[in-house]
């Protein structure tokens, strides 16, 4: 059977460089000008199919707003596999809040988390602000993907999410089924609240 | 900050959490505000750095114990009860989504200087030291008689009612001992001390079906418990918020709640040179006077007792336990000559909340003395030897009035209970103030886009 694998990704950048519409683009394939952000979406989730059959689910958080006044709670970054940074290439300030991320990750997530730097809104490249190159050279110092995208035309948009399905598997082998990437202390088991009772005992049957 | 909202909550607390993504989920629009940069106020689990600059500020957290991430531990020691009012909420929103959850290994009670397992199946009762064979089958009737009984069904209530008759009578009638009543009013319906003898019985029998219930749910306790700690919870009922629509601002003073001068009615509240309007406001105690008034403020918020609670770190599990990764211990007031019960907490690294091969241990209590501390010495005693400890005395804060006339509604500080029951009864309560209905979980609120 081929494998399957499913990662908690998640997306930081400052408001408005375009992270629910990069995902909304790599999900439904869609792009909408004047989009208010997702209500009512916990989270995403997309389906990319590798070569060799292997399957990688993102379970794709997005910040629900909580970024734009420094109020992301670290259960955000909670078990995730991967992260996307995204900044604007229109604007330069929105750069340097993307590396102020990446530090926050690097401080607060797991070590093994894939880190992508992504530059959006590529088809204004006309007002461009940050240069390919001044990018690149930091993804590179830092040990991070990195490209540019735009949620609108979709160019590159795919490309990116497939980049990081390929990586993840590699760095993460053993979290094969419902994979998160921070390893989970040994000992007692998790229980699902959204399953009946599943004890010993019915209420009726216990209590004497 | 110059739009207007349908309501301002303030304080990052579980209680204001709920109440946030309640109100967001309903379509209100939220600001929420905490004048910490983190989330949770009093029910935030701490990290060591964050537990030293609140207990010992002059200090730094050692680097001997772990890394620093390793830790969250809560201030407030409370589990969940496996079936009970706050798994219903975490359900019904969701949000159990963005959580994970173990069971407790164990549920305790002191007796006679040793600490026994609380019988909750027929097994353990028959086996349990905590009674007598004579004894066992008069609490076998009792217990036989409580998982029967039915409100509306005369048949199961043998004569008594228990809307009217007193707890005690009822364990008179079944002749159960002094030591039986101890841990079955205090390990089981868990009561802190033994006015419910003289209350009507029927909250004493619901909470023991409560207690059976959650225990026949996972098994090893009626308890289970969020990893990484309970400060989750305020962050996934925040997220439940903003993922519909809420709006958050962390690290924001709040200098000012601002009252129509005529009116007394609730406008705004004021932070630095910045104002932001809205219909009502929810917040936690301390933003509304409690611990510090300023002059001339409205009193709003009383005290009503304290709690004393010692964060106790140990290198070993807790003595005559069976070396369980988590447990509680109730020591029943009668026990140690208290009127309140004392409860221990323990959790370990398999909760994510220390370093492996540490355990951390809550010992808490209602406030009697003027030595606090000391009276916790019959729980720190159980203990073994204790690597560090931090103390902490903490007023209980209830509001003054329904905050219905001036539309400022105050939620109660966290009590002395083990549980969060009581949690969800303030949330029910305050959303039945703010708007006037009682509230409904209908339906599962948020749906995953595939």
């Amino acid at each position: 059977m081929s494998k399957q694998f499913q990662f908690k990704l998640v997306l930081l950048g400052e408001s408005a460089v375009g992270k629910s519409s990069l995902v909304l683009r790599f999900v439904k394939d869609q792009f909408d000008d004047y989009r208010e952000s997702t209500i009512g979406a916990a989270f995403l989730t997309q389906t990319v199919q590798l070569e060799d059959g292997t399957t990688v689910k993102f379970e794709i958080w997005d910040t629900a707003g909580q970024e734009r006044y420094k109020s992301l709670a670290p259960m955000y970054y909670r078990s995730a596999a991967c992260a996307i940074c995204v900044y604007d290439i229109t604007q330069s300030a929105s750069l340097e809040k993307a590396k102020s991320w990446i530090r926050e990750l690097q401080r607060q997530a797991d070590p093994s988390i894939v880190i992508a730097l992504c530059g959006n809104k590529s088809d204004l490249a006309a007002r461009r602000q940050v240069s390919q190159e001044e990018a690149q050279k930091f993804a590179e110092e830092e040990g991070l993907m990195w490209c540019e995208t735009s949620a609108k035309t979709g160019e590159g948009v795919n490309e990116i999410f497939d980049r990081i399905a390929h990586k993840l598997p590699e760095v993460a082998p053993l979290q094969a089924q419902r994979g998160t990437a921070a390893a989970k202390p040994a000992g007692a088991r998790s229980v699902d609240l959204n399953k009946g009772p599943a004890g010993p005992g019915t209420p009726e049957s216990c209590n004497c | 900050m110059d739009e207007e909202y349908d309501a301002i909550v303030l304080g990052t607390g579980l209680t204001e959490c709920i109440l946030s993504g309640l109100l967001s989920v309903d379509g209100k629009k939220v600001l929420h505000m905490d004048r910490n940069d983190y989330y949770g106020g009093e029910s935030a689990s701490l990290n060591l750095t964050q537990l030293y600059r609140k207990f010992r500020p002059d200090a730094t957290a050692p680097t001997d114990i772990g890394r620093d991430r390793d830790y969250a531990l809560d201030q407030i020691p409370k589990f969940i009860f496996a079936s009970g009012g706050m798994t219903d909420l975490l359900v019904h929103t969701d949000v159990t989504r963005y959580l994970e959850f173990k069971q407790i290994s164990g549920s305790y009670v002191y007796r006679d200087g040793k600490v026994n397992k609380v019988p909750s199946t027929e097994m353990e009762a028959l086996r349990s030291p905590l009674m007598g064979l004579f004894e066992k089958r008069r609490a076998r009737n009792f217990f036989v008689y409580v998982q029967n009984w039915r409100e509306d069904d005369p048949a199961t209530h043998q004569g008594l009612d228990l809307k009217k008759v007193p707890m005690k009578d009822v364990y008179a009638k079944f002749g159960l001992e002094p030591g039986t009543q101890d841990f079955i009013g205090h390990a089981m319906a868990l009561y802190l001390h033994d006015e419910y003898k003289e209350q009507p019985a029927k909250e004493t029998v619901l909470r023991i079906v409560q207690y059976s219930q959650s225990m026949a749910r996972y098994g090893k306790s009626p308890y289970i418990y969020p990893m990484y700690g309970l400060g989750e919870l305020p962050q996934a009922f925040s997220r439940l918020s903003a993922v519909y629509g809420g709006t958050y601002m962390l690290d924001k003073h709040v200098d000012e709640v601002l009252t129509d001068p005529a009116t007394g009615k609730f406008i705004g509240v004021r932070s630095g040179e910045e104002t932001v309007k809205a219909k009502l406001v929810i917040g936690d105690p301390s933003y509304f006077g409690a611990g510090e008034m300023k002059e001339g403020q409205k009193v709003r918020v009383m005290e009503e007792g304290m709690v004393v609670r010692a964060i106790c770190i140990l290198k070993h599990p807790i003595p005559g336990t069976e070396d369980v990764d988590s447990l509680q211990i109730i020591i029943p007031q009668n026990q140690v000559n208290r009127q309140n019960d004392i409860y221990i907490a323990l959790l370990s690294h398999h909760q994510g909340v220390c370093a492996q091969g540490v355990y951390v241990a809550i010992v808490s209590t209602v406030v009697e003395t003027s030595v606090p501390e000391k009276e916790l010495a019959p729980g720190l005693a159980l203990l073994g030897p204790i690597f560090d400890k931090f103390v902490q005395v903490s007023p209980l804060y209830t509001p003054t009035t329904t905050g219905v006339e001036d539309q400022i509604f105050i939620t109660r500080s966290y009590d002395a209970t083990s549980h969060l029951e009581t949690v969800v009864a303030d949330v029910r309560d305050v959303w039945q103030r703010v708007t006037g209905e009682p509230l409904k979980l209908e339906k599962k609120v948020v749906e995953v886009q595939e």
